[in-house]
């Protein structure tokens, strides 16, 4: 039996840095140093966990939607311990949306064949959490997301989803795609020899012809939503800082009632 | 006036706060009809209607409870179908937002996630996002389709709005994909007697300053003091010490209270993304140049063991 899991990674601005939008409001990735978003790093563990623990010859491929740089992110998945990649690249990409994203994600997915999909529980600069989901409806399968803890046996998917007001154990059969959070297990650092051998790891580059999608359906013109202002948050105001010198509760307490919250 | 969808997050009838607020961002832009599935549909009619919902739609099916997501993404699009309304707005959980994207996706719509304030405008209603970890503001809208909307908690005052929230039976027939994910076991979360996280007007947070699991009493009895929920750093909740619900930050919940007090915590940006749209900040850290000083309204530097229990006093006192 083999099993053929897609992850999903997302090339971000390093969110230390000095994060901004360029002049037509898409989020600038240009000025600001990338690098595979942390919350795929999880995806990647996952997929080499549940290759570590299968029986089955498992063959990892990382997916990302992006402009030249994303390569970065690849590189640094293939040096974790993935087989190949995959990257999406098109200058009429600029400006895609999640829902855009999804489409061309998805249109890879089937290109490149699979059993599974994992993806993050969310992208550290968009933080919409719902590129999974979409990728669930487009390709028909179910979405076994969020989870915190995922094993795959037998062609089933089983997880632990920490929601809002319950703990609930999942179950679906494959094909499924699956997200994880950063509570699923510390991914794993690329050892040198890791790093020496993702050089020689192939690394695909399709463009939107390459998917059959037309340019229309992604980009600032194919998304669905429009950002019309962006306005940097004004800095706060300078607030009071107070040394404890015994009387720093007492002190505390008093603006806090000058607040009325006593 | 046009009808505006409203989500219904519920658990067994009894509403959940965040939905009441979106019903007073919906009568901003039409008039709020209410979807409420699952177990207790019907029993969220009268508190809706007092906050304003003009229709109630509800379904009851084990499926809600039984399969993941998709059977609610069903109902949903069958409510757009029978009601044609100008928006749907959906309270922004991980799982609302789910619901919401799969139902965009279905009916041809732009999807906004983590609005924090919703205006109408000429194009459609305006949302306003905090991105970047709230270090920008921006205003977006739904440019094709109909705008499907998720709002973040604390957004908008709850408001009274007496009307009519006639309950009428929503007809749902389930897709294929419905029963796609299994629910094999669910344990509700327990209840600690204290506000939910991001519901709370007040949010006492620890970090790794706390030092161990036993020193969070004294964050509890500083969050008791003032009614006021209890959240983590996620250094504190990677050391064992509170559970992961409570983590505040990009991985954990978006907080928005009155107040929010951090102690030994230094401020860093993934933290920050979770609570810096909080209205007053106030933190206690033993270091000077810790970075959450540069969003204080009030800040002490000290030993949070000396100022956290001193503070917890004083409020007593002061309340009597
Ligand atoms: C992808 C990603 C997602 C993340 N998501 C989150 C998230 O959701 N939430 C989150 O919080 N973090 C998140 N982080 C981690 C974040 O980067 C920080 O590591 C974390 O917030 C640090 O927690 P802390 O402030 O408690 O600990 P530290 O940074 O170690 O700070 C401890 C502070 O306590 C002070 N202190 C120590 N002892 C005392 C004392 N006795 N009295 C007073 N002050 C004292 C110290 O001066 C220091 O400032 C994320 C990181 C990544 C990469
Ligand atoms: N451009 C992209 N390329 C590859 N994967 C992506 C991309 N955008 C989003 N994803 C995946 O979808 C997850 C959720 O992203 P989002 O919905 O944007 O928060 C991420 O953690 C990635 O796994």
């Amino acid at each position: 039996m083999s099993l053929r899991i897609v992850v999903t990674v997302k090339y971000v601005p390093d969110a230390t840095g000095d994060r901004h939008f360029a002049d037509d409001l898409t989020v600038d990735r240009d000025d600001v140093d990338g690098l595979l978003s942390e919350l795929d790093e999880y995806a990647v563990e996952q997929a080499l966990q549940i290759s570590e623990n299968s029986d089955d010859d498992v063959e990892i491929t990382v997916l990302t939607v992006g402009p030249e740089d994303a390569k970065d992110a690849l590189r640094k998945a293939l040096s974790m311990g993935a087989d190949k990649a995959v990257h999406v690249e098109d200058d009429d990409l600029h400006g895609t949306d999640a829902l855009g994203t999804s489409l061309v994600l998805a249109k890879a997915i089937e290109k490149a064949g699979y059993d599974l999909v994992i993806s993050g529980m969310a992208s550290t600069d968009g933080t919409m959490g719902v590129v999974p989901a979409l990728l669930a409806e487009r390709l028909g399968v179910p979405q076994v997301t969020l989870l915190s803890e995922v094993s795959v046996e037998d062609g089933t998917v089983k997880g632990r989803r920490d929601g809002d007001s319950a703990t609930e154990q999942l179950e679906a059969s494959l094909p499924a795609v699956v997200s994880v959070t950063d509570q699923s297990g510390e991914a794993r650092y690329p050892s040198f020899k890791g790093i020496m051998a993702a050089k020689k790891k192939p690394v695909e580059s399709w463009d939107l012809s390459d998917l059959d999608i037309e340019a229309e359906e992604v980009g600032l013109e194919g998304a669905y939503t429009v950002v019309d202002a962006a306005t940097e948050r004004p800095a706060r105001t300078a607030g009071t800082i107070v040394k404890d010198e015994g009387e720093g509760g007492k002190q505390l307490a008093e603006f806090l009632a000058s607040q009325k919250f006593i | 006036m046009a009808e505006v969808l409203v989500y219904v997050d519920h658990v067994d009838g009894a509403v959940r706060k965040p939905t009441l607020e979106l019903l007073t961002l919906a009568r901003r832009v039409g008039e709020p009809v209410a979807v409420a599935l699952g177990n207790g549909a019907a029993d969220t009619a009268a508190t809706l209607a007092e906050h304003g919902a003009v229709k109630v739609l509800t379904h009851e099916a084990a499926e809600y409870a039984d399969y993941l997501v998709v059977p609610k993404v069903d109902a949903l699009q069958a409510a757009v179908e029978a009601v044609s309304p100008a928006a749907v707005l959906v309270p922004s959980s991980a799982e609302g937002k789910e619901i919401a994207a799969r139902l965009a996706l279905r009916i041809g719509s732009g999807i906004i996630t983590d609005a924090v304030d919703l205006e109408a405008g000429d194009e459609g209603p305006v949302a306003t996002q905090s991105v970047f970890a709230a270090s920008f503001t921006t205003k977006s809208r739904v440019s094709k389709g109909t705008p499907v909307i998720t709002v973040k908690p604390n957004s908008a005052a709850v408001e009274a709005a007496p009307a009519a929230g006639a309950v009428e039976a929503l007809a749902v027939t389930f897709s294929a994909a419905a029963t796609g994910t299994k629910v094999t076991a669910r344990t509700p979360r327990e209840s600690t007697g204290r506000p939910e996280l991001t519901e709370a007007a007040i949010v006492v947070s620890g970090g790794r300053g706390v030092n161990g699991a036993e020193n969070f009493a004294i964050i509890e009895a500083l969050a008791d003091s003032l009614g006021a929920a209890v959240g983590a750093s996620r250094a504190a909740v990677d050391a064992g010490w509170y559970p992961h619900t409570n983590q505040v930050g990009q991985t954990g919940k978006s907080v928005s209270p009155q107040l929010y007090i951090a102690s030994g915590i230094s401020g860093a940006i993934q933290h920050r993304a979770g609570m810096q749209t909080s209205k007053t900040i106030v933190a206690i850290n033993k270091d000077a140049e810790a970075p959450i000083f540069e969003l204080v309204d009030y800040g002490v530097v000290g030993d949070l063991f000396d100022v956290v229990p001193a503070l917890t006093e004083e409020i007593k006192t002061r309340k009597g």
